[in-house]
C-alpha cells in the first residue's frame, strides 16, 4: 500500500522538484543547446504556466462532473428514461469529436485567450463522466435496487445510499479520464492563445527552440502523470471503501 | 491399455498424486472414484498429457507417452470434460468433426460418421446438425461432446464428470449410451466421477482414490463387500452400501430356476433393486424371471455367499 | 411501432389506464420536447448566420427570420409518433441548410465580392439538435429504413452541394479555393493514419499475444503503455524531433527516406506508440473471449496453439479486436491532427494555419473534415462487427 502510493505520487514531486530547479538550469541548457541565445523559456515563470494549466483543468473538471453527473443521474431515472439513448448517444458520438476539433471549434465561439479553451475542456470533459455515470448506475445489480426498495428507501434515498456508491468506482474512472484529456488538450490550447504549460512547446516548435520544447514538454508530462497519479489513488480508494 | 507406472505429480509443495501404479485393460470401462481433491483428475489429465508428470511414467499401448509426439497422441485419445468445452463459433457438426479434420479425414467420411454419431447418441432432433451450442440443452451439448470424443474411433476415451451438471434422467440416458457405445465398440474407457453409484452402476472396476493414492482397487461388487479399511467403507457407504449392491447385481445371478411365480415377469438381466422395486408396488415375495424360473424377496435379503 | 398517439383516447377507458397511457406519452415525446426546445432556444437566442467582410475578419450577426425557426420547431414538437417525429427531423435536418444557402444569396446582393456569410451557432446548434431528434426517432423503425433515412439527408445535402446550391456559403468558398491543398491534406491525414494503424497492428497483436500468453510480464508492458498515453499528444510529439533529428544526422541514408526531426516519421512513431495501448488491451481482451474449459478441450483433443489460435481464439476474439482497433482508428484521426504542429501535415495544418491566420472557415473545414473522418472510420468498424458477428 505504502510502496503503491509512493509510486502515484511520485510524479507530484517530480513536477515540485522540476519546477524548484528548472529556473535554475540555465547553465545546462545552453551547455546542452549551445546554439541558442535564449535557452530558458522567460515570457512567463514555469509556476505560474502550471498553476495556470492546472487551474484551467481543474475548473473544467469540476464543470465537467457536475454537468455530466447531472445528466447522466436524470437520464437514469424513471421520468428521463426515453432520453438515455439520446444522452448515450451523444456521450458516445462525442467522443469520436477529437480534443483539437472541439477546441477549434471554440475558437470562432469566444476568440482568442483561456475562454474557448475552458468551454472545450469543459465540453468534451463532460462525455466520459456522462458516459461512465450512465454505465456506472446502469451496472448496478437489480438485486440491490430490489432490495432497496423492499426496505422502504425512497428514491432519493436510494440513489444516494445504493446507487451512487455502487457506481462511484466507474464514475471516478470517467473523471480521472476527462482530467488526464484536459491537460492534453489544455496543452494545446496554447495555440489559440491559453496560458498554459503548452506556451513552451508552441512557441519552441514556431521558433525553432528545442530548449524551450524539452522545458514544456517534461513540466506537462509530469503534470499529467499527477493528475493520473492522484485521480488514480482516488479511483482505487472509492472503489474499495464507496463513500 | 493404459498403465500408471509409479506416477507422481505435485503442484509446488502440494502432492496431488504419490507414486500411485495402475493398469486399465484393453476394452474395459475403469472408473475412478473420489472426492474433490482426491486427484483423481489430474491423472486423468496425465494420459493425454494435459498435466505434465513429475516422476514415473504413464504407457498407452505400452508406449511412453512422454515419447509420443504431443498432438498425435492426444488425436488418439478421445476426450470429454463436465463443461463440455464446445467451440461456440461452430455448429454442432462441425464441433463433431474437430479430431476427423485435424486428422485429415476425407470429407465424405467425416460426414458419414458425424450422421452416425448423431444417430447414435440419440441426437436426433431434426435439423440439429447445423445448430450452434448456445441453442442446445445442457443434456443435448453434453452429448455433442461425447460424439466430439468419439468421432474419431479412438481405442482409448478418457471422460471427466461428463455428466456431473446433467439432471438426473438425462444423467441416466446418457449413462446408459456411453456403456453401451463402450461395450459394443469394445473401447478402453477412463472415467471420473465423483459419485459412487454412477461408478457402480458403469464400472468393470472401480478404483477410489483419497488423498493421491488408490485406496482400492476392484469390481463394484468386490469394493461393497470387502472394503479395504474403515475410510473406503465409510465411502462406499457402510450398511447403505447393500442397497447400493442391489444395484450392482442382477436377477438372473441370484433366480431359482426352478421355482415358478404369479405376476408379471421381470428380465433376468434386471438388477436386484429393480426387482425389489415392482415386489414392493405388487406387495409381492416373489415374482417370476421372463424365460422361467423366479426370484425371491429371500433371496435379495439374504446375500448368497 | 405502431402510433402511440392513436392509441391514447380511444373508446373508454378506465382513469387509471389513460393516467398510465399518457404517462407512456410524455415518456415517448420527452426527448422530442427536450431537443425541441433546444433547438428553440438556438434559433431565437444565437445567430443562424455572421456576416464578414472578408475571410480574414470576423463578422456580425444577420437575424430577421426568428418566427421561421420558432415555427419549424414548433411543428417539429407537434409531428406526432415515432414515424412522424422521423419525418419532421429529416426535414429538418434539410430545411436548415437550405435556409442558409438562400438567405446567404439574398444578404450577398449587393455585397463586395469578399464578403463571407459563415454558418453561425445558431445553425449548428440547431443542425445537430435536427440530427439527434433523428436518431432518437429512428430508434424504433425498422433498420432498413432507418439506413434509407439517414441516406436521404446525406445524399440530398451532397447532391444540393454538387448542383451549387450552397456556393454562397463561406464554408464551400473556403473550400473551393483550397480545393488541391484540402485534398493533399485529406489524403496526406488518411495516409498518416492508415500506416499507424497498420503498424500499430502488426506490432500490437503479436505483443498481445505474448501479453496474453505471459500474465505477468503484460502486466507490465500494459503498464508502460498506459503511462505512455497519459503523457499530452503535443508534449510526446515535441519531444521526438531531438531523438529524430539526430538520427537523421547520424544516418544520412535515413534522412534521404525523409526521415528528421520533424515530419511523418516521428508523428508515425508517436502516433503508434498511443495506438498500442488499445491494440494489446483488446487483443488480450479478445484471446480472453474463449473460455478456459473450450481452450482445454481444443488442447485435449489435439489441436496444436497454433490450429487453437487460429480456429478457435481468432474467430472468437475477432470482434473484440475490431472493438479496440474502432477507439484506435477515432483516436489516431484525431491526434494525427496535433501532428501537424511538428510538420506532418495532414487536416491539422488547416486547423493550425487557420487559427493562426484567424480565418474561421479555414479552421472549421479542416475541423469537419477531421470529425467527418473520425465519424466514419467509427461506422466503417461498426459495420465491420456487425458483418462478423461471431457466426460469420
Amino acid at each position: 500500500m505504502g510502496c503503491r502510493r509512493l509510486r502515484a505520487l511520485a510524479p507530484l514531486l517530480i513536477l515540485i522538484a522540476l519546477l524548484v530547479a528548472l529556473p535554475h538550469a540555465g547553465g545546462l541548457f545552453h551547455a546542452w543547446f549551445p546554439e541558442l541565445s535564449h535557452p530558458l523559456y522567460w515570457r512567463t515563470s514555469f509556476v505560474e504556466l502550471t498553476l495556470a494549466h492546472a487551474a484551467l483543468v481543474g475548473i473544467a473538471t469540476l464543470i465537467a462532473v457536475i454537468v455530466g453527473l447531472a445528466l447522466g443521474i436524470l437520464a437514469t431515472r424513471e421520468a428521463g428514461r426515453s432520453l438515455l439513448p439520446t444522452v448515450r448517444a451523444v456521450a458516445v458520438i462525442g467522443q469520436t469529436f477529437p480534443p483539437v476539433a472541439v477546441l477549434a471549434i471554440a475558437v470562432p465561439l469566444l476568440g482568442f485567450g483561456a475562454a474557448p479553451t475552458l468551454l472545450a475542456l469543459s465540453l468534451y470533459g463532460v462525455l466520459p463522466v456522462l458516459g461512465q455515470t450512465v454505465a456506472g448506475l446502469d451496472q448496478v445489480p437489480a438485486s440491490a435496487l430490489h432490495a432497496a426498495d423492499g426496505m422502504g428507501y425512497g428514491r432519493w434515498r436510494r440513489l444516494w445510499e445504493v446507487e451512487l456508491p455502487l457506481a462511484a468506482g466507474p464514475i471516478m474512472a470517467g473523471v480521472r479520464l476527462s482530467a488526464i484529456v484536459s491537460v492534453g488538450t489544455a496543452t494545446i490550447g496554447s495555440a489559440v492563445g491559453a496560458a498554459t504549460l503548452g506556451a513552451p512547446i508552441v512557441e519552441g516548435l514556431v521558433g525553432n527552440n528545442t530548449a524551450y520544447v524539452v522545458q514544456g514538454a517534461l513540466l506537462v508530462g509530469a503534470l499529467a502523470l499527477s493528475v493520473d497519479g492522484l485521480l488514480g489513488l482516488a479511483e482505487k480508494r472509492i472503489r474499495r471503501h464507496p463513500l | 491399455m493404459i498403465e500408471f507406472d509409479h506416477v507422481r505429480k505435485a503442484f509446488g509443495d502440494h502432492v496431488v498424486i504419490e507414486d500411485l501404479s495402475l493398469r486399465v485393460e484393453d476394452g474395459e470401462f475403469f472408473v475412478l472414484v473420489g472426492p474433490s481433491g482426491s486427484g483423481k483428475s489430474t491423472l486423468l489429465r496425465t494420459v493425454n498429457r494435459l498435466v505434465p508428470i513429475d516422476g514415473g511414467r504413464v504407457l498407452v499401448d505400452g508406449q511412453d507417452v512422454a515419447t509420443q509426439p504431443i498432438e498425435a497422441l492426444r488425436r488418439g485419445i478421445g476426450y470429454a470434460i463436465q463443461s463440455v468445452g464446445l467451440f461456440p463459433h461452430r455448429t454442432v457438426a462441425e464441433n463433431i468433426a474437430v479430431v476427423p479434420r485435424l486428422l485429415g479425414w476425407p470429407e465424405a467420411e467425416i460426414d458419414a460418421r458425424v450422421a452416425e454419431l448423431i444417430a447414435l447418441l440419440k441426437l436426433d432432433e431434426p435439423g440439429i446438425a447445423g445448430r450452434y451450442p448456445d441453442t442446445l440443452s445442457g443434456g443435448q451439448a453434453q452429448r455433442v461432446g461425447v460424439a466430439r470424443a468419439l468421432a474419431a474411433r479412438p481405442k482409448i476415451v478418457l471422460m471427466d464428470e461428463p455428466f456431473g451438471a446433467l439432471d438426473p434422467l438425462t444423467r441416466e440416458s446418457l449413462q446408459a449410451s456411453v456403456k453401451q457405445i463402450q461395450r459394443e465398440t469394445g473401447t478402453t474407457m477412463l472415467f471420473v466421477t465423483h459419485d459412487m453409484d454412477e461408478a457402480f452402476r458403469l464400472g468393470d472396476r472401480v478404483a477410489l482414490m483419497l488423498d493421491g493414492r488408490l485406496a482400492q482397487v476392484g469390481t463394484p461388487l468386490a469394493l461393497i463387500r470387502s472394503p479395504a479399511d474403515e475410510r473406503v467403507n465409510e465411502f462406499v457407504g457402510g450398511t447403505r452400501a447393500y442397497l447400493r449392491e442391489l444395484a450392482v447385481r442382477r436377477v438372473r445371478d441370484s433366480m431359482r430356476r426352478d421355482e415358478a411365480a404369479e405376476g408379471d415377469a421381470v428380465s433376468p438381466d434386471a438388477t436386484l433393486q429393480d426387482a425389489l422395486g415392482v415386489m414392493l408396488a405388487e406387495r409381492r415375495e416373489r415374482l417370476p424371471v421372463q424365460g422361467g424360473g423366479a426370484i425371491l424377496l429371500s433371496d435379495i435379503v439374504v446375500r448368497p455367499r | 411501432m405502431g402510433d402511440a398517439s392513436r392509441e391514447n383516447g380511444t373508446g373508454p377507458v378506465a382513469p387509471r389506464e389513460r393516467r398510465r397511457a399518457q404517462s407512456a406519452l410524455l415518456q415517448q415525446r420527452l426527448p422530442v420536447v427536450v431537443l425541441c426546445v433546444i433547438g428553440l432556444v438556438a434559433g431565437l437566442a444565437l445567430p443562424f448566420l455572421n456576416i464578414a467582410p472578408n475571410r480574414l475578419l470576423s463578422g456580425h450577426a444577420s437575424g430577421g427570420q426568428q418566427g421561421v425557426f420558432a415555427l419549424l420547431w414548433l411543428v417539429a414538437a407537434a409531428a406526432g409518433g415515432w414515424r412522424g417525429g422521423a419525418v419532421a427531423a429529416v426535414l429538418l435536418a434539410l430545411v436548415l441548410p437550405l435556409i442558409a444557402a438562400v438567405d446567404a444569396t439574398l444578404l450577398l446582393h449587393h455585397k463586395p465580392p469578399t464578403t463571407r456569410i459563415q454558418l453561425g451557432a445558431g445553425f449548428w446548434v440547431m443542425w445537430l439538435a435536427a440530427a439527434l431528434l433523428l436518431l432518437d426517432r429512428l430508434r424504433h423503425v425498422r433498420a432498413g429504413w432507418r439506413a434509407v433515412a439517414w441516406a436521404v439527408v446525406v445524399v440530398s445535402l451532397v447532391v444540393g452541394g454538387w448542383q451549387g446550391v450552397f456556393d454562397d456559403l463561406a464554408l464551400v468558398r473556403e473550400w473551393q479555393a483550397q480545393r488541391g491543398a484540402f485534398t493533399d491534406a485529406l489524403a496526406s491525414h488518411v495516409t498518416l493514419s492508415l500506416i499507424t494503424l497498420g503498424v500499430a497492428l502488426t506490432i500490437g497483436a503479436p505483443l498481445g499475444y505474448l501479453a496474453w500468453r505471459a500474465r505477468r510480464a503484460g502486466g507490465t508492458l500494459l503498464s508502460v503503455l498506459a503511462f505512455l498515453q497519459t503523457i499530452p499528444s503535443l508534449a510526446l510529439f515535441a519531444l521526438l524531433i531531438g531523438p529524430f533529428a539526430w538520427l537523421a544526422r547520424e544516418w544520412p541514408a535515413l534522412a534521404a527516406l525523409g526521415f528528421g526531426g520533424t515530419g511523418a516519421a516521428p508523428a508515425v512513431f508517436a502516433l503508434v506508440l498511443y495506438a498500442l495501448l488499445p491494440v494489446v488491451r483488446y487483443t488480450v481482451t479478445g484471446l480472453d473471449a474463449v473460455p478456459a474449459d473450450t481452450r482445454e478441450a481444443a488442447r485435449g483433443l489435439g489441436m496444436t496453439r497454433g490450429q487453437l489460435l487460429l480456429r478457435v481464439q481468432l474467430p472468437l476474439g475477432w470482434p473484440v479486436l475490431l472493438a479496440g482497433l474502432r477507439i484506435v482508428a477515432v483516436q489516431t484521426i484525431g491526434l494525427a491532427a496535433v501532428a501537424a504542429l511538428i510538420g506532418a501535415g495532414g487536416l491539422g495544418r488547416f486547423v493550425f494555419l487557420g487559427i493562426g491566420q484567424g480565418a474561421t472557415d479555414m479552421v472549421l473545414l479542416g475541423t469537419l473534415a477531421i470529425i467527418g473522418l473520425a465519424l466514419a472510420a467509427d461506422l466503417l468498424f461498426q459495420a465491420m462487427m456487425a458483418a462478423t458477428g461471431r457466426r460469420a
